[in-house]
């Protein structure tokens, strides 16, 4: 019998309330743009149906043992006149079965948790398009070794192939993670590792490195495209050549001189100790590969959008946008800036 | 209860009151060359407190920085060294010195022994750690916290990428620690298995002793790992040695095996000594013995067994490969059970109890109801395929802190609570004290349950900043909130202590009518605890007729006297770690100070 | 302190054997990071090229033979005969000395044939592993040498057996772990 004027009445309704309001927060927490819980791949339903299973076994161990514990509290709480407890020291039949009985709960997760290992842990099956992801603080570098591309933060796939990620890093230990796509896996210096998965709907999503990695750590982040395979087979096809910019025919020709200029600048500035453009004389390896940057969605891994006013005010000052970038600021005149951006955009 | 009162033999309590004021008398020198149990798990808890408000004074701070996306309140330096000083504060300085507290001054007279086996040494391992902590500390002031995260992963710690003594503090400082665990661990050991009372057979031992045991054997047997991936660490740092190089063949992975084969032992290390003090708390305020003993006794320990072959599963998203994963995935699943029996048998002990609603057992059931929280989602990334979305997410966040704050913090509240009336003589405010214990509860779920989304959502953990627009913004400003008010939790709780230890109700020698040995004696205790060792013939000695009986004695036993030399050498091993970041001579004065004190403490008179 | 303890087994033997315990999980830490570098240097010099496995047998035989004068000191000990206590210590000490002189002859014999701390995974590894049972075995003989020095000064007598006994455990132990050493390094090359 519940005395409605105890304190612990009072407090129940508090705790039930406060729960209520945490749901209703959690439920208006709005759209979560990388979420676990949206899989759009063979790899991440895997995931997400092991997750569910689990989480409604929790939920109704959570419900039985929290409820055991509350009722216990309540219905054994010193009242006036109550008698001296009977000093029970066990009982050996209710400890066999609450040993045996998380023990089944456990392998009925268990055995669907093996057999998951048993297929994501193994190398992919069939023809799987390979994809080297490589590290570095703070960025992503992408190569496609058949297509004979290289990129920065944005991954093109196609929809319904399987893709094999192998992963290593130039520096530290960094993990490649697109929720949606699937679980994290680790990119180690000195080890290649992989992670495989066929998306299955077509789409533009966000990822970012979950191991700590430095001082950028949660600056570097990443995009993965997935689409067609006729619109991927194009994209792989513009990536795969050069961009060839039009020559200053005359000095009249406004844009391909600024275009000319910006070449320039961009070879004179100093950025090409670090940044690669292909058919050009940048063949810097440090940073990330230029040669098609003016078609990426995204700069400075995934931060800020590819616009010219965004990435005139990244190379002025990288370090006031990241702190910690291994850009420096170049020092250059706000023309030779302007040039260079125009160039970058063009190399589309 | 009147049968168990009447059990207590008469003389128990009466006569010892006179001198019970020197305990904690005399001034700094006293206290500097103490050596009595009880005075060393005051500093260590005077110690671990201010630690852990600092620490938490860090996580306020990390949750300010998070209130809003793209903040800028904190840049990601300070950010990142704010979290791992926050994780190191908590693990080393905070939890493990307050469970240390507790050992010092409860276990001894818990087993009715005079002090631990070697007093002395007790005195090294305190000032140990405390001049270790500050010594960590100290690198926000020369150049920087440490900021690789308290996992320091390799090899971001290498110069290469963590340039400067920030990363050396930390090799240092958590060296000095571990040489103060390993020290104060072995001296628990010997002290509980030699130093028990006639007829404190092990099956009769309180539970909270028990747990120090086994806490006890796995600091002896986790510490060494992490002392030597520091050590070949300092050695790659300082003197060019390669371990950790993956150019020279070096493998970064080592580190995360040696760091996690303590590193997973050190989990129970700081939870064990909780699950001892919610299992004495339970039964005394139910008044009903420990339902289980045995069951709980022998689960605590293949805790502590299957403890250290579960290391891998902080390491699922490497890839370790079908069969490692699945090996450690089972195993983790495994270590649920004994969990889940401790709560059965807690909940089991409540069952038919008259329970009697004071803080401490406020506390313990809060801990009893959150901890299972912690468990249920551990069980989520024991599963590794599952982890795999989970792992270095906020998701995970809230895990350890349902585990650690909701579990361990909430377990030693209660402890605090619970013996505050033994180490002083006076009760805790009880309207305060359900004050904190409410405001701690309703805050702490409202800190960390969001966080569970959050990280489902997406959000990696250890990212100084977040986006706009990703769906973060509302839960991290609802956790910031109810983080502020956590704080406002430890300012009621830290004015409850201040105010009771002036104004608290006496509490006489036994305010709970508890079963265990240390409640027989006056509070707060003599210095020599007992003048007559205690024969114990019963499980629960106070709750049974004849349950202990003490022979008569006269005069004051001979107790050891206090000595200058463990802070000698506490102090020297202190400066060597100086030394290591600075000069040759500041090594040679280490090295002077440590042969002082060794040679000094051997040789010291009415010793052997 | 009472000296009559809940097991009957002396807290100081007690304390030793379960430091013992500590210390096998650190050599066993060193001995599984030298195993998981073995055959991973990328430049020489390499274990095959270095080590002499006849010099190190000989040291390892005087370190053995230590353990040897280490029982006869206990006894001696035991049975009150300071003066056979006090050569026993000596000589346990000075074979002590004699074994961490070879580990000095062979360091500086490889760092001639160009082995350093940072050559390579075999130098680091070899130099941490070996030296951190030296330092231990440093230790022993200061510690032995202390006790020398007490018998000397007449400190020692027999109710001290129990000093010498857990000096002795700790010279065992020691002495065990260059044994693995011995085998990990030396015959599994």
């Amino acid at each position: 019998m519940i005395n409605r004027r105890t304190g612990w009445a009072r407090a129940l309704t508090l705790v039930a309330a406060v729960s209520l309001a945490g749901l209703v927060l959690a439920a208006c927490g709005g759209e979560y743009t990388q979420s676990a819980l949206e899989p759009r791949s063979d790899f991440a339903r895997s995931l997400d149906d092991l997750f569910r299973l689990i989480f409604w076994w929790a939920a109704a161990v959570f419900v039985v043992v929290e409820g055991a514990l509350l009722f216990t509290i309540i219905r054994f709480r010193d009242r006036p006149g109550a008698e001296k407890p009977k000093p029970v020291h066990g009982n050996t039949a209710l400890e066999i079965a609450w040993t045996l009985a998380p023990a089944i709960v456990l392998m009925l997760i268990a055995i669907p948790t093996i057999k998951t290992i048993w297929i994501v842990d193994q190398p992919p099956p069939g023809d799987p398009l390979v994809v080297e992801a490589i590290g570095h603080q703070w960025w992503w570098e992408f190569r496609y070794p058949e297509q004979g591309i290289v990129t920065a933060n944005e991954l093109h796939l196609p929809v319904d192939r399987t893709v094999d990620i192998r992963l290593t890093s130039a520096d530290v230990i960094h993990s490649f993670w697109i929720p949606r796509l699937g679980g994290k896996r680790d990119a180690m210096p000195g080890h290649e590792t992989f992670v495989w998965f066929k998306p299955d709907s077509v789409g533009t999503y966000t990822g970012q490195c979950a191991e700590f990695c430095g001082m950028a750590h949660a600056l570097m982040k990443m995009e993965l495209v997935v689409e067609e395979q006729a619109d991927f087979d194009s994209w792989a096809e513009s990536m795969s050549t050069p961009v060839v910019l039009p020559a200053p025919a005359d000095s009249a020709d406004e844009a391909a001189r600024l275009l000319a200029a910006g070449s320039l600048a961009f070879q004179q500035g100093g950025c090409i100790a670090c940044h690669r453009i292909a058919g050009t004389p940048a063949q810097g390896v440090l940073g990330p590969d230029l040669t098609h940057i003016g078609s990426r969605r995204t700069i400075a891994a995934g931060i800020l959008e590819n616009t010219p006013q965004e990435m005139a005010r990244w190379i002025r000052d990288p370090q006031a946008i990241k702190p910690g970038v291994l850009m420096p600021s170049m020092g250059l005149s706000e023309e030779q800036i302007q040039t260079i951006v125009a160039y970058l955009q063009g190399l589309e | 209860m009147n049968q168990t009162l009447a059990a207590r033999s008469p003389e128990v309590g009466a006569s010892q009151t006179e001198s019970t004021h020197s305990l904690y008398g005399g001034g700094l020198w006293s206290w500097i060359t103490t050596v009595d149990h009880k005075r060393i798990g005051v500093l260590y808890g005077v110690s671990a407190l201010f630690f852990l408000l600092v620490g938490g004074l860090e996580a306020l701070l990390i949750r300010l920085q998070l209130a809003s996306p793209n903040n800028t309140l904190i840049g990601p330096d300070l950010y990142n060294q704010l979290f791992t000083m926050h994780a190191t504060t908590m693990v080393f300085l905070a939890i493990m010195p307050l469970s240390a507290a507790f050992f010092n001054f409860i276990v001894p007279l818990q087993i009715g022994a005079r002090d631990v086996a070697f007093p002395r040494l007790n005195a090294f391992s305190f000032w140990a750690f405390l001049l270790g902590g500050l010594f960590m500390n100290a690198s926000f002031f020369f150049g920087g916290a440490p900021d690789a995260g308290w996992f320091g992963y390799a090899n971001l710690t290498s110069t290469q990428y963590s340039p400067g003594v920030r990363v050396d503090f930390w090799i240092l400082g958590l060296a000095v620690l571990g040489i103060s665990s390993i020290v104060a661990a072995l001296n628990f050991i010997v002290t509980i298995i030699n130093l028990r009372a006639p007829g404190m057979r092990f099956m009769r031992m309180p539970l909270f002793t028990w747990m120090t045991l086994i806490t006890s054997f796995l600091l002896v047997l986790a510490f060494p790992a992490i002392t030597v991936g520091l050590v070949l660490l300092l050695f790659d740092r300082n003197f060019g040695t390669l371990f950790f190089n993956p150019a020279a063949g070096g493998d970064v992975l080592l580190w995360q095996h040696l760091f996690w084969i303590f590193g997973h032992p050190e989990v129970y290390i700081l939870l064990l000594p909780s699950l001892g003090i919610v299992s004495e708390v339970i039964p005394t305020f139910s008044r009903k013995p420990l339902f289980g003993y045995p069951f709980v006794v022998f689960s605590g320990m293949l805790i502590a067994f299957m403890g250290f072959g579960v290391w891998a599963h902080h390491m699922f998203s490497v890839g370790l490969g079908p069969i490692g994963n699945s090996v450690f995935s089972a195993a983790t699943m495994l270590i649920a059970i004994p969990t889940g029996v401790k709560i059965f048998n807690w909940i089991a002990t409540l069952w038919g109890g008259t329970i009697r609603f004071r803080t401490p057992l406020y506390f313990a059931v809060g801990f009893v109801s959150m901890f299972i929280i912690g468990g249920l989602s551990g069980v989520m990334h024991a599963s590794a395929p599952s982890d795999l979305q989970q792992t270095d997410t906020y998701f995970i966040v809230a895990h350890i802190h349902y585990v650690l704050f909701g579990g361990v913090a909430f377990g030693l509240f209660a402890g605090i609570y619970y013996w505050f009336p033994k180490v002083t003589g006076r009760l805790m405010s009880e309207t305060l004290g359900k004050i904190h214990f409410w405001l701690m509860l309703i805050s702490f779920n409202v800190t960390f349950f969001p966080q569970h989304f959050l990280g489902l959502g997406g959000m990696p953990r250890r990212v100084f900043t977040y986006s706009e627009g990703m769906g973060f913004d509302t839960l991290n400003l609802v956790s910031t909130v109810g983080s502020l008010f956590m704080g406002l939790a430890m300012i009621v709780f830290v004015i409850n202590m201040v105010r009771s230890l002036r104004k608290g109700a006496p509490a006489g020698a036994d305010p709970w009518e508890a079963p265990t040995l240390e409640w027989s004696i006056p509070s707060p205790p003599v210095h020599y605890n007992y003048q007559a060792i205690p024969t114990v013939n019963s499980r629960d000695p106070l709750w049974h007729e004849g349950g202990v009986s003490l022979p008569d004695a006269d005069g004051e036993p001979h107790m050891p006297d206090p000595s200058f030399y463990p802070f000698v050498l506490a102090l020297g091993v202190v400066t060597l770690a100086i030394g290591a970041l600075t000069t040759l001579a500041v090594v040679f004065v280490g090295l002077l100070l440590v042969l002082i004190g060794v040679y000094g403490w051997a040789f010291e008179p009415g010793e052997h | 302190m009472t000296t009559q303890t809940a097991t009957g087994l002396p807290s100081r033997k007690l304390a030793m054997w379960t430091f013992i315990g500590s210390e096998c999980i650190l050599f066993g830490s060193l001995i599984i990071t030298y195993l998981v570098y073995r055959g991973r240097s990328v430049v020489g010099p390499y274990p095959d090229e270095l080590l002499n496995i006849p010099f190190i047998t000989v040291t390892t035989f005087v370190l053995l033979m230590s353990s040897l004068m280490m029982v006869l000191a206990l006894a001696a000990v035991q049975h009150g005969d300071l003066k056979w206590a006090k050569v026993w210590l000596l000589l346990t000490a000075a074979f002590g000395v004699i074994f961490l002189a070879g580990q000095a002859y062979e360091f500086t014999h490889f760092y001639h044939e160009g082995l350093g701390l940072s050559t390579n995974l075999f130098g680091g590894s070899f130099f941490l592993l070996t030296g951190f049972h030296g330092a231990h075995v440093a230790v022993g003989v200061i510690w032995l040498m202390s006790l020398f020095g007490m018998a000397v000064g007449g400190r020692l007598t027999s109710a001290d057996a129990e000093t010498v006994e857990v000096a002795g455990l700790y010279w065992h132990f020691v002495d065990v772990v260059w044994i693995v050493l011995f085998t990990v390094i030396y015959l599994l090359v």
